[in-house]
Parts: C-alpha cells; sequence; structure tokens
C-alpha cells in the first residue's frame, strides 16, 4: 500500500507522457487532461491511468484515423487552483488539440470559461452536473455520463409508475450536486412535485451526522426516501434509517453505491433493498462473466494496465469512455482539426459501448451534448446489486 | 410531538459526542491554558490505530485500554519532543504548531489508511437498547462511558496529589514550582491525558460517524462550543455544555425554520460568541482572576 501509494504519488509529481515516438510526433494528436492522482481524491487517478492504458494499446496497434495519441495528463490534486493552472499549461504550453475527461465539478467550473473563449473542445467531463450540456452558453463543453438530473429523473419515472401512492422525503447535499438531483426529480414529477414531495431536508457537508435530519424525514409520514449525498452520509442515512425501524423505499444516488466503500460501512443488513440506477457494466457482477466484451475488457487490463484494480468501477469506466473516444477521432478521419473533433463528439447517434449496460447507447446533436442519458435500477441483495426491470430513458431533448 | 422527543433524545447522543470531546479540551486547557486545534486530529488517529488493531483481529477489550495507553504515550511525547523547547515562546508560536498537527495527523492518516470511510464496531452493539426504543445501545454506552470518564477526571482532579499538583501547575506555574511540583511534567502528563480522553472519544464516536481522515474537524468545533459554554475549567459543565450544544443544534434545526440545515453548525459559533459575551467563565466555570 504505502510502496503503491508513493509510486502514484511520485509518479503524479512529475508529469507522464505517454507513447508517441518521435516519428510520429509531427501528427500526432494532442489530447490534454486533468485529474486528481494526490490528495484526498486520488482514487479517481485510476480513471486517468486506464485511459492512458488504452491509448498506449492504441498507438501500439498502429493509433486511431492513422495518427498516433500523444495524451498528456496532469495531477490537480482536485484542487480548481491546480485544475486551471494545468489547464493553461495544457493550452498554452503543451498546444493540445482537445481536452478529455477532465475530471470534478469544482476543477472544470474553474476552467469552463476559459476553455470556451481559447475554443478548445472540452470533451466527455468526468462530472455529473447538469451544466456541461449547455451548448448555447459553452459550445465547447460536453459531459458523457448521465447527470445527476437525468438520474433525479430516472427514479421520479420510476417511483410514479411503480410506488402506490408514493409520498417523498428527501435527504440532499446542499450544493450544485445536491440541487441537481432536486431539479431533476421535481421536473420529471412535473405538476405532481409539490404534493409528492412530502419533506425536504439539506445537509452541510461540515455536519458532524444526518441522523437528526433522518428522524425529521420519517416523521414526515412519506414512504419514498431519496438519499441524495456523499459516500459518508449516504452510509450514515442508510444506517439509520434502518435503525429507527423507517419501512420506506430508499433510493440511493449513484456517486454513493460503492458496496466497499458505503454498503459495507453502513452494514449489509441495513443496506438491503435499496435502490439505485446503472449504466455501467459491474466488474464483478458474474451475470457478466461470459460477456466478450468483459473479456476483452480484462484482457487489456491484464496486458496493458496489470497494476490497474478490475474490481473497480473506475477502470471501467476509464476504459468506456476512452473507446468512446477512439470512436469520434475515427468518425473525425484522417488530419481532423480541433473542430472536427468537436463535430464528431456532438453529432453521435445510437452509438454502442461495449461497457455500458445493454439498450444503453450514446446520442448527442447540436442541441443535446449530453451523451448517456438512459439507466437501469439496481437493488442491493445484502450482498450485490442486481438489476431490475427495463432500461428507463430521460432524454432531455 | 414524538418527532420532538426523538430529537431530543437524537440531540442528547449527538451531544454525548461533543461532550467527550469537550472533556478532553478541557483536561488539555487545564494543563496548558491553551485550546489545541490538533485535539481532534489526534483523537482520529486514535482511532484509527484502534480500527488497525482490530483490523489484526484483536478483541476489542484489548485494544480499548492498549489504544488508551499508545494515545497517552503519544500525547506526552508530542509536548516533551514539540512544546517543551518552545515552553517559553509566545502564544502564537504554539498556535502555529497546533496548526501544523493538525495538518500532519490529518495528511498521515489519509497517506496510511486513504480517504473512504472505515466502519469501526461499536462494543456495545448495534441496535435499539429495547424494542422500540428510541435510543441505540451504542449511544446509551457512550453517554455511560462520558459519565464514567468524567467521574474519575473529577475524582483524579480533586483526591489524588498528581490530579492537585496539575492543577496548581496551571494555574499558578510559580508557585507550584516553589513548592516542589515539575510544572514542566505536569504539562507533559496533561498533554497525556487530553490525548487519552480524545481516543475514548474518537473510539465511540467513529461507529456513528464512519471513520475518515477530516471525521473530526466539526466535531472539535462543537466540542469547544461545548466546553466554553460549560466552563473550560469545570469537566462537569463541559459534559452538560456538550449535551446542551447536541439538542439545541437539533431543536433549532428542526423546528426553526429559517436555521433548516445551512444555518446549523453556525449555532455552534453563535453560542460560542453569546456565552463569552454574557458569562465568560461558562455555566460551571471559575472565573480565573490574574494578578498583574
Amino acid at each position: 500500500m504505502f510502496n503503491r501509494r508513493s509510486l502514484m504519488m511520485a509518479a503524479a509529481s512529475a508529469f507522464v507522457l505517454t507513447a508517441a515516438g518521435p516519428a510520429a510526433a509531427q501528427d500526432a494528436i494532442k489530447i490534454g487532461n486533468t485529474m486528481p492522482y494526490s490528495g484526498p481524491a486520488s482514487a479517481y487517478g485510476q480513471i486517468g491511468r486506464t485511459i492512458e492504458a488504452y491509448f498506449n494499446k492504441l498507438n501500439a496497434e498502429g493509433g486511431v484515423a492513422g495518427r498516433q495519441i500523444e495524451f498528456i495528463t496532469y495531477d490537480d490534486a482536485y484542487s480548481p487552483p491546480k485544475a486551471v493552472e494545468q489547464t493553461r499549461r495544457l493550452i498554452e504550453q503543451d498546444e493540445v488539440d482537445v481536452l478529455f475527461q477532465n475530471l470534478g465539478t469544482p476543477s472544470n467550473t474553474a476552467i469552463q470559461k476559459y476553455v470556451n473563449a481559447k475554443k478548445v473542445p472540452h470533451l466527455f467531463l468526468a462530472t455529473g452536473a447538469a451544466k456541461w450540456n449547455m451548448p448555447d452558453k459553452f459550445p465547447m463543453t460536453t459531459g458523457w455520463q448521465p447527470s445527476y438530473q437525468t438520474e433525479g429523473a430516472i427514479y421520479a419515472k420510476w417511483i410514479q409508475e411503480n410506488v402506490e401512492n408514493p409520498k417523498i422525503a428527501i435527504l440532499w447535499q446542499n450544493d450544485d450536486f445536491g440541487k441537481d438531483y432536486l431539479i431533476g426529480m421535481k421536473e420529471a414529477l412535473g405538476e405532481a412535485a409539490d404534493s409528492l414531495i412530502v419533506a425536504e431536508a439539506p445537509y452541510e457537508v461540515a455536519q458532524p451526522t444526518v441522523d437528526s435530519e433522518v428522524l425529521s424525514l420519517k416523521a414526515s409520514g412519506a414512504n419514498v426516501f431519496f438519499i441524495v449525498a456523499t459516500p459518508k452520509f449516504a452510509a450514515q442515512a442508510i444506517k439509520k434509517s434502518h435503525e429507527i425501524g423507517w419501512e420506506a423505499e430508499r433510493f440511493l444516488s449513484n456517486v454513493s453505491v460503492s458496496v466497499g466503500a458505503v454498503l459495507k460501512p453502513a452494514g449489509f443488513e441495513a443496506s438491503k433493498g435499496v435502490i439505485s440506477a446503472a449504466y455501467l457494466k459491474e466488474a464483478t457482477d458474474p451475470q457478466w462473466a461470459d460477456d466478450p466484451a468483459m473479456a476483452e475488457w480484462r484482457a487489456f487490463m491484464d496486458e496493458y494496465y496489470p497494476d490497474g484494480d478490475q474490481a473497480s468501477s473506475f477502470t471501467v469506466f476509464g476504459y468506456g469512455v476512452a473507446k468512446t473516444m477512439e470512436h469520434v477521432l475515427e468518425q473525425a478521419g484522417e488530419g481532423a482539426d480541433a473542430q472536427a473533433i468537436l463535430e464528431a463528439a456532438t453529432s453521435m447517434d445510437h452509438v454502442e459501448n461495449p461497457m455500458l449496460l445493454p439498450g444503453i447507447t450514446m446520442t448527442t446533436g447540436p442541441t443535446d451534448f449530453a451523451p448517456i442519458e438512459a439507466m437501469q435500477l439496481q437493488r442491493f441483495n445484502g450482498e450485490t446489486w442486481e438489476l431490475f426491470g427495463e432500461i428507463i430513458h430521460a432524454e432531455s431533448s | 410531538m414524538e418527532l420532538f422527543i426523538q430529537q431530543i433524545v437524537a440531540g442528547v447522543a449527538t451531544g454525548a459526542i461533543y461532550a467527550c470531546v469537550a472533556l478532553a479540551v478541557v483536561m488539555i486547557y487545564q494543563a496548558i491554558h491553551h485550546l489545541n486545534f490538533a485535539q481532534g486530529e489526534m483523537a482520529m488517529f486514535s482511532t484509527y490505530i484502534a480500527w488497525q488493531m482490530l483490523q489484526w483481529g484483536l478483541p476489542y477489550w484489548v485494544v480499548f485500554p492498549l489504544v488508551i495507553l499508545v494515545s497517552f504515550v503519544g500525547g506526552f511525547a508530542i509536548e516533551r519532543i514539540v512544546f517543551k523547547p518552545i515552553e517559553n515562546a509566545p502564544v502564537l508560536s504554539h498556535i502555529v504548531i497546533f496548526i501544523a498537527l493538525f495538518a500532519i495527523f490529518n495528511s498521515f492518516a489519509g497517506f496510511i489508511w486513504d480517504f473512504t470511510i472505515k466502519a469501526v464496531p461499536s462494543p456495545f452493539g448495534d441496535g435499539p437498547l429495547w424494542e422500540g426504543a428510541m435510543i441505540g445501545k451504542h449511544q446509551a454506552g457512550m453517554i455511560g462511558v462520558t459519565l464514567i470518564v468524567l467521574l474519575l477526571l473529577w475524582g483524579f482532579f480533586t483526591f489524588t496529589r498528581v490530579g492537585l499538583a496539575m492543577r496548581a501547575a496551571a494555574v499558578n506555574p510559580e508557585s507550584a514550582r516553589l513548592v516542589g511540583i515539575r510544572v514542566s511534567m505536569m504539562t507533559a502528563l496533561g498533554w497525556g491525558m487530553a490525548s487519552a480522553i480524545g481516543a475514548v472519544a474518537g473510539m465511540l464516536i467513529a461507529p456513528v460517524v464512519f471513520l475518515e481522515p477530516n471525521m473530526m474537524l466539526s466535531i472539535l468545533l462543537y466540542g469547544f462550543a461545548g466546553a466554553v459554554l460549560g466552563g473550560l475549567t469545570s469537566p462537569l459543565g463541559a459534559v452538560i455544555g456538550g449535551f446542551i450544544v447536541g439538542v439545541v443544534e437539533n431543536l433549532a434545526g428542526t423546528y426553526i425554520p429559517v436555521i433548516g440545515g445551512e444555518l446549523k453548525l453556525p449555532i455552534a459559533l453563535f453560542l460560542i460568541v453569546a456565552v463569552l459575551l454574557v458569562k465568560p467563565a461558562g455555566l460551571l466555570g471559575r472565573r480565573v482572576v490574574q494578578r498583574v
């Protein structure tokens, strides 16, 4: 542990430049990125490592559309000021063609205006905020994963169709992340929102516990408990609602679905029955044991990223998003410039991706920069997540 | 009505958390007449040590005293190594070191054990105290342990030579030295004890809020509020103060719509300011008069 971490930090403090041999450097396409390789959010760094490994694989196989990929990724330690500094470096000094998969809502918020002013495509960001889908204001910026609003809308749809006489209580983190879920859910409920949502309790991340909020929500008599919380508070809310014997249908935001980091600390018994939504295949789910796409992913991991965690959702995510970028570069064609790449990224038509759940595809258009807008619900059975029901669509356009 | 009672019970339960921390705050205040900003992080670090030992398979009731001992030695050592050399330096130097310790413990915990939350088991078991009870087994146990620690502290300061010597050293170092008390040793002892109480607090708090490097950040603030409210010189006052902060916070958050979730945290700060304005010594504290 010690070794891996210190190695990772050492690797991150120097920057990592890969692949492209000098001969190919001339026409290599430069892709820039910032990730937290150090600091509290460094676990996300695995996404960057996976993408890097995937581009290495592409380069080894002759590149994409006849060009090598030069992937330049810097450590921003999940700190917006550092992200700004590193992004400037990527654009001004390294002169990257596009930015790709920059991670974190705060960091991307900090660079969004600058990047758009510089007219550098800012593609497939690793964050679920809804504000990456504003083609009018920010024509360079696109998201990738389903946004928090989309997810909120998906739960709302399911609740309306499947819960009898729903009375919804919402615990939400008082910031953009929490508000996005509220907006998504209220928009999907439409005019019924005011009567169906019987209680809302915001909490601050500085609070020690959310016990008091959970008690108040239960007292509202709600039969649906929607937990919009980051891992620590999600675990507290799951544990507390079980402890006080609140028999509501519990929904959990996708950011806190980690079995190891949330449900196990909260207790498997207490977590039983919790519902969340998914769009990626789960690496540990036995139903994908014989899936050819997952077998391909495992082979890739063994060869190009042997240190990578094959039980982690981050490596699946990184592979899926890197595949999306590969598709876009192929579509943009030989000798494509930044504009052509942006166009390819924003005109995807039901593009399939081997890491997405069957039935979910990626679609973008001139007024819709959100590629993935469908999810499937899953229920925690006390050991693992089990997918159930149909794919639920919440396309914004 | 049911909600009202539930919120009070939940407030008492969280109040027990604050009370534990407030005790550690009072302890260190007795010894050095400062508030130690790194107190919470030291407690968090002790809790990680406990968690690690439990992971290695040691039984809880072996780990519990062992961690208290380790924390005592650790606190003692910190005083000897870091604070002894700057004994006569101005207050600001001490504060800078408190903040340095804060950052060091916080980062090291993240470095060694990473930032994901860990579940620390409760020695009292999970679930409600009895079928249908509003208070959990762990919460009840926590209140019990807090009261035991309080009793021990009171006994220590009132009846033991060392306890009396420690008080003398804190109140009047000059005279204490003249009657043969080793003042600087008393300070180190105070650090050790504060750190040991912090370890107890951390181990009791972690099952409720989950263990992670920032676990104590806001709890320490509430602990300060409890200690100031009850009186920084009075262990009993600190415990009562902690409970009051817990209950007031919950009731205000639930029933005063303006406060809601957003203003819950400032309640602790508001209490500190209000107490300092109206009754600076706190509910049960002694007025400290210093001749100059």
